[in-house]
């Protein structure tokens, strides 16, 4: 099993030398002109926001998880949850965003664990409108969850992800939920009779 | 600023956002903290595919397509006008008085500051027809990196989301123009640079009569 100090430089390794960069500004604004365009074309639904963020997420998730597998070189399969977890935010938030959110919270069973996000640069230049709704209703970068659920169901792991604190909605921190529900069988083509 | 909101509500305020109590803001947030930060190229591609996909689905032609990447991209040119003016040194802070200066801007700090490196050329209309008529040429555009246009859509420019950009800056530097990102890479074989994409700036009549204006009276 690989260890979270292992994972912790294999995830800077990566983005080192590995990784093409632009500016960060350009994919923060970017972002935000996405989310604001969901805001306009649903009417400030944002309950229906959140679940079209997290829809593009689970596409993006589809098709990065390749990615985050040819850059990591991890052919490997993590020995459990709480590996993939390691490997979620030391590795996986490392190389595609520059972060390294704090695993926390598990619960005994091992299957569920908060990722706590110090920096978000998705939220960068960000405040919710002031419409006494948004702060209530919005999770503004509710794409990330999707994207996990995208990348790890490729992987095998069916699993769940929200957030349940943000600090653009006035809380103290910004805190993902991810739970697994279960590992997906290999599925075997249908038999021939 | 005088109100800086410290996350204490203190009653006499209606409703309005709340603040975390450990000041993490975009107010304490030093606006040059992102300034040189760097995030993956793939975050980039990822985001702007989900963002053209997403818009495809919500128009009907191409025409309509571009015209709402350009409007995506125009409130961030707004912005970036006085983030990008108010990075700078205190004695090049200017905003561009006329459009060689706006064009050398958009070429130089705007194109630096997004893409990494300065648009390759500027070109005015050599057509008399169209004084009017400015063109920023990108050779391989960024944000088409990944993408690959179906055939059937060839009159596609997903750098319109650039062109909005550029627009916005036009428009919040007052030089109201409209401007459209166009392919002119050609297919042959051998062809150095077949991303090629025209920024074409059109300016309002007021923009070059006030321009033709401050010439008669140098």
């Amino acid at each position: 099993m690989m260890s979270a100090s292992k994972a912790s430089r294999l995830g800077e390794e990566i983005w080192k030398t590995r990784i093409d960069k632009v500016n960060s500004e350009l994919v923060v604004l970017t972002y935000g002109t996405i989310v604001a365009q969901l805001c306009k074309d649903f009417d400030s639904d944002y309950v229906e926001v959140n679940k079209q963020l997290d829809k593009m997420g689970y596409n993006i998730g589809l098709r990065l998880i390749e990615d985050y597998l040819a850059k990591s070189n991890t052919m490997r399969r993590c020995a459990n949850f709480r590996e993939t977890a390691e490997m979620i935010a030391k590795v996986g938030f490392k190389i595609f965003l520059n972060i390294t959110p704090t695993i926390t919270n598990w619960t005994s069973d091992s299957k569920q664990f908060s990722l706590v996000f110090d920096e978000n640069p998705l939220a960068d230049f960000v405040e919710l409108p002031d419409d006494g709704r948004a702060q209530d209703e919005l999770w503004f970068s509710n794409i990330l969850c999707g994207v996990l659920r995208g990348a790890l169901e490729m992987v095998q792991m069916q699993v769940e992800a929200h957030f349940i604190s943000d600090v653009l909605r006035g809380n103290d921190t910004t805190e993902m939920r991810i739970s697994l529900i279960r590992y997906i069988d290999d599925e075997l083509p249908p038999e021939d009779d | 600023m005088s109100h800086v909101p410290t996350g204490k509500p203190t009653g006499k305020e209606p409703a309005g956002l709340r603040y975390p109590t450990n000041g993490k803001t975009i107010y304490h947030r030093p606006l040059n903290r992102s300034k040189t930060a760097e995030l993956s190229q793939s975050s980039f591609a990822y985001l702007f595919s989900e963002m053209v996909t997403y818009a495809q689905r919500r128009v009907t032609g191409i025409q309509e397509l571009e015209k709402r990447l350009n409007n995506q991209g125009h409130p961030i040119g707004l912005k970036l006008l006085d983030l990008l003016l108010i990075r700078e040194p205190a004695r090049s802070q200017t905003r561009p008085l006329n459009i060689i200066s706006l064009l050398q801007f958009i070429k130089m700090s705007l194109w630096q500051h997004l893409f990494g490196r300065q648009a390759d050329r500027l070109e005015k209309s050599s057509n008399p027809d169209t004084p009017d008529e400015y063109m920023i040429i990108d050779n391989e555009p960024l944000v088409n990196a990944y993408i690959s246009v179906p055939r059937e859509m060839s009159q596609l420019n997903c750098a319109a989301y650039v062109a909005g950009i550029v627009e916005g800056v036009c428009d919040g530097a007052a030089f109201p123009a409209r401007v459209t990102a166009h392919s002119v890479g050609g297919n042959e074989d051998g062809e150095m640079w077949p991303g090629k994409t025209v920024f074409l700036l059109k300016f309002q009549p007021e923009v070059l009569e006030r321009e033709a204006l401050i010439a008669s009276k140098v």
